[in-house]
């Protein structure tokens, strides 16, 4: 990853932002249309591995201040949090619920307990991909 | 109900919060101090209950675990459990306030040694109090784990970790023994309760695996109570701090096996086998006991093995008293439910002399700096209440008035007595044998507990021989030990207190078909000039004997052969199974990955062909298949050419990137089958492989200069067709078979049941929630691995550098 790629850099840094963003869709999305948090993760994982490709691990570590490894623990913690709440309601653990709520600009909106756990599951894809790819590539 | 099992379940939900008062207080309050709010308040919820008990009644609680599996932590309230709940509860309390004083707030690690006592204090009231065998079993297994831990507490001392590991072997091995024994019972009686299994007896006694059943639940009792020849765990389990040996180690963990005894003697009573087993391995343990506590030097190994000798008086008793299942009610019953008595008795006074005595070995050590008698002596003019306890606790341990031993000890001799008068089970011939062993490991009791009082604070007091200067142990310590000797002499001047309100609701749960009479279960002192205090008179004039001749025969044993213990054999057995073990696994663990993949791949064939074709499943139906579209030929096709260029590349990358394509592919029938789940997940996770790939490839090492194929291989070939053959039947045969109704119907209510529109996320997050979550954490766990062990080699590289 020494050599001097500008067409590789240019290219990553449009793309980049597009997988970012079309990764945050399908995480969004998964509720109702193809995706979710399993997807959604690993996409952006590989958006930020193309990053790390382009420009250099040092670099990128100096922009995104993210320590992958916490990542991971807090999505998995995120998850099981979410099955002690239902737990907490009297309901079996894991129990998920919805509800519909009308907010100002989006309209009637559905809220999913689901989603919260979904953001679990990303946080702790994306924190393990990037993890295993980091500390591999980092072996020299 | 709620009460009940918050105090029950108290210890084990303390212990989360003693690593912040650690972190937070303990510079201005010992830890030990807020500990001691759990087992006291326990005793007191605990004591409570005696008027109702005593009384003849029971408690039962139900707490819902895995009502599914019938899994639930039923608890039972009886005499019994209720006797063992108090000495937990309160020698716990005692322990904790000694171990204030004896623990050092600033040098130790309380955090750990208080979580490990209240970890093992929830598991030890969880035992007695379950009534359901499999969770009664995982308390049983929670015990020998904390006490593991208690003794390598001090894990910087090699023979704390060789004590713990060994602590360890040998219970869990019973304690596995014991899980085979609870599987059979739960077979014969086809439920989890012991109570339901006393109610049919019948079933169990009349079936095949009445005896087996037996021997695996004895085995599991005879290791935990350090019972002969599993007894050599203990002695070596003292390296743990003293508070856990006076705790654990004497008054309540080695007790758990008389406890499953106890528990089990209406199930198993009245048969020979049990009798001959628990009376007979008792006393066998009691002389063995005594015997090598006698050659002990350091007091607290003599402490242990005298341990383990009292353990042996009370299984022995246990034993005798199974007879009373036997005769049932009557005159011979009572006699030997008198037996039973005793043994409940002679526990609960064992737990307070020896519970003081090691205490006071632990003042000596804290003091002096030496467990050694050969450097010790003349301590009574430096320590005179230290030695008025540990007087206390020796005369009532060697069986002299006015101490409780006393009394235990004549009930014993005369239950001894009574087995020897008995005919049946073949003890008309060598019955006589029981109050002739009794007798004579009475005598070497005597002996040691002499030797352990008069060596340690009689004759010469010697400064220059220990480390430091020596005064009285300050009060905190004192308070426990002098608590438990006011209790053994309390306990001979009104023993009947005890008796009424304690242990006779306690015989009641072990023998609930006899009938009891307040009469026959009155403790006295005086009994009249009869066989028992002949023997006692005997044991005192032969012990005293022995005792003023000490010095000519204790270097004879001394020197018994190192060779000849039961030591030895087990380390040479242990070291024999290690040198057995690394031999087998060098065999087959070559540290070639190509060997593991073919372990598994050739597992994998084997079991999935055989069970196939065993069970008749290679059947085929292509009926309600789709037809073959041009697309899906297509694919097909470019899939077996890019498998085909992984085969036959030259260059790695040129293979990493077909394999890439070949996962493309497949994810280009998820399109076509209309599963655009599937499809992005295939993709992304395609693209995310093949750059680790790209990485791993980094580190193999290269490949020959020259451009040549990889070396043809039979084994792999054979293998690897193998293997594809396998997936392809299996998965026709699967299409070929509906055995069940498809589940999918339920996943198709996704948008009612989980407000989803997308069933594949309904199912991962919803309906298989749990899944998903043990899968994330599963992930994490590997990519945490993957880390550390890269970390770790590029560290120890970098220290090599540096060298």
């Amino acid at each position: 990853m020494k050599s001097n790629d500008v067409i590789l850099k240019s290219v990553t840094r449009v793309a980049a932002v597009i997988i970012l963003t079309f990764s945050i869709y399908l995480f969004m999305n998964g509720h109702h249309h193809p995706g979710g948090g399993f997807i959604g993760g690993l996409s952006m994982a590989s958006s930020i591995v193309l990053l790390y490709l382009s420009f250099g691990i040092e670099k990128v570590r100096e922009n995104i201040r993210v320590d992958f490894k916490k990542l991971s623990a807090i999505g998995v913690l995120i998850a099981v949090a979410t099955g002690m709440v239902s737990a907490v309601f009297g309901k079996p653990f894991l129990t998920q619920t919805f509800g519909h709520v009308d907010l100002p600009i989006f309209g009637d909106t559905e809220l999913a307990s689901a989603l919260i756990f979904d953001t679990g599951v990303a946080l702790a894809v994306i924190g393990t991909a990037v993890n295993i790819i980091l500390s591999i590539s980092e072996d020299r | 109900m709620t009460i009940f099992y918050t105090f029950i379940f108290l210890p084990l939900i303390s212990a989360m919060l003693v690593p912040l008062l650690y972190k937070y207080f303990n510079r201005i309050v010992h830890t030990g101090w807020f500990v001691l709010l759990v087992p006291s308040s326990i005793f007191v919820y605990l004591l409570q209950y005696i008027p109702g008990v005593a009384a003849g009644d029971t408690y039962k609680y139900t707490l819902s675990w895995i009502p599914s599996l019938d899994m639930n932590i039923v608890s039972y309230v009886d005499g019994l459990s209720l006797l063992f709940g108090l000495l937990i509860s309160g020698v716990g309390t005692l322990v904790i306030i000694y171990s204030i004083f004896y623990m050092s707030k600033v040098r130790e690690a309380l955090h750990n040694f208080y979580i490990y006592l209240l970890m093992f204090m929830g598991a030890m009231l969880g035992l007695v109090f379950s009534d359901h065998l499999l969770v009664l079993y995982g308390f049983w297994e929670l015990t020998s784990v904390s006490s593991f831990l208690l003794i390598s507490y001090w894990y910087e001392r090699k023979s704390s970790r060789q004590g713990a590991l060994k602590a360890l072997l040998i219970t869990v091995l019973g304690g596995f023994g014991m899980l085979a024994g609870f599987i059979m019972l739960i077979m014969m009686a086809d439920t989890y309760s012991i109570r339901e299994m006393i109610a049919n007896l019948d079933v169990i006694q009349s079936h095949a695996l009445f005896i087996p059943a037996m021997l695996c639940i004895l085995l599991g009792a005879f290791t935990k109570s350090a019972q002969f020849p599993f007894g050599i765990w203990l002695p070596d389990a003292m390296e743990a701090p003293t508070p856990v040996s006076s705790y654990l180690h004497s008054a309540t963990m080695v007790k758990a096996g008389i406890y499953l005894v106890a528990r089990m003697t209406p199930i198993f009573g009245g048969s020979s086998v049990w009798f001959w087993l628990v009376a007979g391995i008792g006393i066998i343990t009691m002389l063995y006991g005594s015997l090598t506590a006698l050659r002990q030097t350091d007091l607290k190994a003599m402490l242990a093995y005298s341990t383990i000798s009292q353990l042996g008086l009370i299984m022995c008793l246990l034993g005798v008293g199974s007879l009373a299942v036997y005769f049932g009610p009557g005159e011979s019953g009572t006699i030997f439910t008198v037996a039973t008595f005793a043994a409940l008795f002679h526990l609960f006074n064992h737990s307070t002399f020896k519970g003081s005595l090691f205490m006071v070995v632990g003042i000596i050590d804290h003091e002096t700096g030496r467990r050694d008698i050969r450097y010790l002596g003349g301590l009574m003019q430096v320590m005179p209440v230290t030695f008025t306890i540990a007087l206390i606790g020796g005369l009532s341990m060697a069986g002299l008035p006015p101490f409780n031993g006393f009394l235990s000890k004549e009930m014993f001799f005369a239950a001894v007595n009574d087995v020897s008068q008995t005919g049946i089970f073949g003890l008309s011939s060598i019955g006589i044998l029981f109050p002739i062993i009794a007798w004579v490991a009475s005598i070497f009791t005597f002996v040691y507990c002499m030797i352990f009082v008069f060596k340690t604070f009689g004759g010469q007091y010697r400064p220059e021989k220990l480390t430091r200067k020596v005064h009285e142990a300050p009060w905190g310590m004192l308070f426990s030990p002098a608590l438990l000797a006011l209790l053994v002499i309390f306990i001979f001047f009104f023993p009947n207190v005890l008796g009424k309100y304690i242990l006779t609701p306690a015989l009641t749960a072990i023998l609930p078909m006899m009938p009891m009479s307040p009469y026959d279960l009155k403790i006295s002192a005086w009994h009249g000039l009869n066989m028992e205090l002949v023997m006692t008179i005997g044991v005192i004039v032969v012990g005293l004997l022995l005792f003023k001749t000490t010095k000519q025969w204790i270097q004879t044993m001394r020197s018994y052969p190192q060779k000849l213990t039961l030591n030895h054999w087990y380390n040479q057995g242990l070291s024999g199974t290690e040198r057995l073990s690394v031999s087998l696994t060098n065999r087959y663990m070559t540290g070639s990955l190509r060997h593991y993949l073919i372990y598994i791949f050739s597992f994998f064939v084997i079991v999935l062909i055989s069970s196939l074709l065993l069970l008749h499943g290679l059947q085929f139906d292509f009926a309600s298949n789709a037809a073959i579209s041009i697309f899906d030929a297509g694919l097909v096709l470019g899939m077996v050419i890019a498998a085909g260029t992984v085969l036959f590349a030259g260059n790695r990358i040129v293979a990493i990137v077909a394999l890439g394509a070949l996962g493309y592919m497949v994810s280009m029938f998820f399109v076509i089958f209309r599963a655009p789940d599937l499809a992005l997940t295939q993709m992304v996770v395609e693209t995310v492989t093949t750059v680790l790939f790209l990485l791993c490839f980094y580190h193999l090492p290269k490949l020959t200069k020259s451009i040549e194929r990889i070396p043809f291989k039979l084994t792999n070939l054979v293998i690897s067709i193998a293997m594809g053959l396998t997936v392809t039947l299996l998965a026709l045969s699967a299409n070929g078979h509906k055995l069940f109704e498809p589940i999918s119907s339920f996943f198709e209510n996704a948008f009612e049941l989980a407000g989803a529109k997308n069933i594949v996320n309904a199912i991962l997050v919803d309906f298989r929630g749990f899944d998903t979550m043990l899968e994330i954490s599963v992930l994490v766990i590997a990519g945490l691995g993957v880390y550390v062990f890269i970390h770790q080699r590029s560290k120890r590289r970098e220290q090599n550098e540096i060298e």
